[in-house]
């Protein structure tokens, strides 16, 4: 459902100019769930806001359901690192969600359900009269998750989503990331640059190098389900497939049984 | 919920107990405006000693207020003739001329915050209008429109227009990034990002305009009463000041005064209430 292309970008010109990404080919099935792993400023949110059609790429291409993105595309959403950025703190969080659902061509009534819907799928039910401000980061970042949720989007990006709570409530979204994806028929990519997450969250982990970015490794994440943040995380797939991410973030070779 | 109570700022602002709040409720006030008092007493004694009649003291000047503005009915609060003839033009200039400005400051402001091609063309101009002093347009103005309520408007507009224009060009050019480009990702529709988005984010910086620009339009009003008028605050000052009569003279100033504060407070008291989200906001991340 989407497929990118030779995706160049290169920011500014001339001596000063910075490459970002170097040639990314990427294709992402219906359904399926793949984080993007790589070192800090390697250019993810780069690919990420190229794919979103926030960025015009200096060159390559970005087809999304057979359409190529130019403008940003209807039936994608966002959810950024950067919650209390993203939230605006004017509106409730009912509001919040519900603000873009009119473009859907909801009525009133419609929208109003459709947000109280996904506050519960986030277990935020309690929260719809609230304003984000009042509620803690953790929480904050499920009313984004939510609003994403509620525009039923065909592909929801998340960029670095959980960098900035703590981490008892990163597991706790992570869990959730992986139950809502359940309930809609959801396209996913979730960038990160926690290895332990990418392979958690993933059912596919590409790695990037540093810039300018390239893909160094593509790998399926095959772990028995229903994923649990203990029992997984000791599994002994889990703990070598980590290390394997680990060494192509850091840019060592890998072993070739297990590069695909 | 695991995660850490979020914080809760509306609960703040309520004491306990109903007296004991109430007591400082007093207190507040006390501690707050005790200078007052002690103000007027010095001044009753500075110009008791220094017994000049440009100088009236304030019991002189409070005497003929009373009996300028404060003989009439109870039924009107007491407003003499004098005060209805010449009270309430001067507030409907104020407003108005407020009230155009703000609208028109708005409108401007970001169409100029949001378009970088128009304020190019436009920032000079704007610069070349702030820098003229308002009064300034008097002179030029009589023998344009002649004296009367459509030249005292535009000598207040074109006064208070500024700090309102500015601030909302600013407010309206440096809404966060994210929150538009939130908007661009949700699809959000012009009108909507308008409304729902770029206002409202602007919403602090034009306060502090329409904030600055009250208690400039206040002044205008009085400077355009004092050249061209036949009624109003400003025209009873000038008239006390032709009939050398200096404690009326400091009533009309007084009542400015008094004006100045109340208008102050009101807009403050509507200014927590629209921003309330602003100011808990900026507590809390």
């Amino acid at each position: 459902m989407l497929e990118i292309s030779n995706l160049t970008h290169t920011y500014g010109s001339g001596p000063s100019a910075h490459n970002a990404l170097g040639g990314i080919d990427l294709n992402v099935s219906e359904g399926e769930l793949v984080c993007i792993v790589g070192p800090s400023g390697c250019g993810k949110s780069t690919l990420l806001r190229s794919i979103a059609g926030l960025l015009r790429p200096t060159g390559g291409q970005v087809v999304l359901n057979g359409a190529p993105v130019a403008q940003t595309p209807d039936d994608l959403a966002v959810v950024f690192q950067d919650y209390s950025r993203s939230l605006f703190p004017w509106m409730s969080v009912a509001d919040n969600i519900s603000l873009p659902l009119r473009r859907k061509g909801e009525g009133r009534k419609q929208r109003a359900r459709s947000a109280m819907e996904a506050l519960e799928q986030v277990g935020l039910a309690g929260a719809a009269d609230k304003y984000p401000w009042e509620l803690s980061g953790g929480m904050q970042q499920r009313v984004s998750i939510a609003r994403a949720l509620a525009y039923r989007p065909a592909l929801m990006l998340m960029d670095e989503p959980f960098g900035s709570v703590d981490a008892q409530t990163r597991e706790d979204l992570e869990d959730l990331t992986l139950r809502v994806r359940g309930h809609h028929n959801m396209t996913i990519l979730l960038i990160t640059h926690d290895i332990d997450e990418s392979v958690y969250v993933g059912d596919r982990v590409v790695v990037l190098s540093k810039a300018p970015a390239r893909i160094v490794g593509d790998l399926r994440v095959d772990l028995p389900g229903p994923r649990d943040q203990i029992n997984t995380r000791e599994h002994p797939d889990f703990v070598r497939l980590r290390a394997e991410v680990g060494r192509l973030v850091r840019g060592m070779r890998t072993s070739p049984a297990s590069a695909s | 919920m695991k995660h850490s109570a979020p914080a809760s700022p509306k609960s703040s602002g309520t004491s306990p107990g109903g007296s004991p709040s109430g007591l400082r409720g007093v207190a507040r006030a006390v501690s707050r405006l005790w200078l007052v008092p002690v103000a007027l007493v010095l001044w009753e004694i500075g110009t008791r000693a220094a017994d000049t009649p440009y100088f009236p003291s304030p019991t002189t000047i409070a005497v003929k207020m009373r009996e300028m503005w404060l003989n009439g009915p109870a039924s009107r609060l007491w407003l003499s003739d004098l005060a209805l003839e010449n009270f309430p033009p001067s507030l409907a200039r104020l407003f108005a001329g407020w009230a155009l400005a703000g609208v028109a400051g708005i409108v401007l402001g970001v169409m100029l915050g949001r378009s970088v091609l128009l304020a190019r063309f436009v920032d000079p101009l704007v610069h070349f209008g702030r820098a003229i002093p308002p009064p300034m347009l008097l002179p030029l103005l009589i023998p344009l429109m002649s004296i009367g309520t459509q030249m005292q408007l535009t000598t207040i507009v074109f006064g208070v227009i500024w700090p309102v224009l500015l601030n909302t060009v600013d407010g309206a050019r440096y809404v966060d990034r994210q929150h538009m480009e939130t908007a661009r990702v949700f699809g959000l529709s012009w009108g909507q990002r308008l409304w729902r988005v770029i206002l409202p984010s602007s919403t602090p910086k034009i306060f502090a305009g329409l904030r600055l620009s009250l208690s400039l339009a206040l002044i205008l009003m009085v400077i355009s009463e004092l050249v061209g008028s036949t009624n109003g605050i400003g025209f009873q000052l000038r008239a006390a000041e032709r009939a050398f009569d200096p404690p009326a003279l400091w009533g009309a100033i007084v009542v400015l005064g008094l004006l100045g504060y109340v208008l102050n407070l009101a807009f403050f008291a509507i200014e927590r209430r629209v921003l309330s989200w602003h100011r808990a906001a900026k507590q809390t991340t």
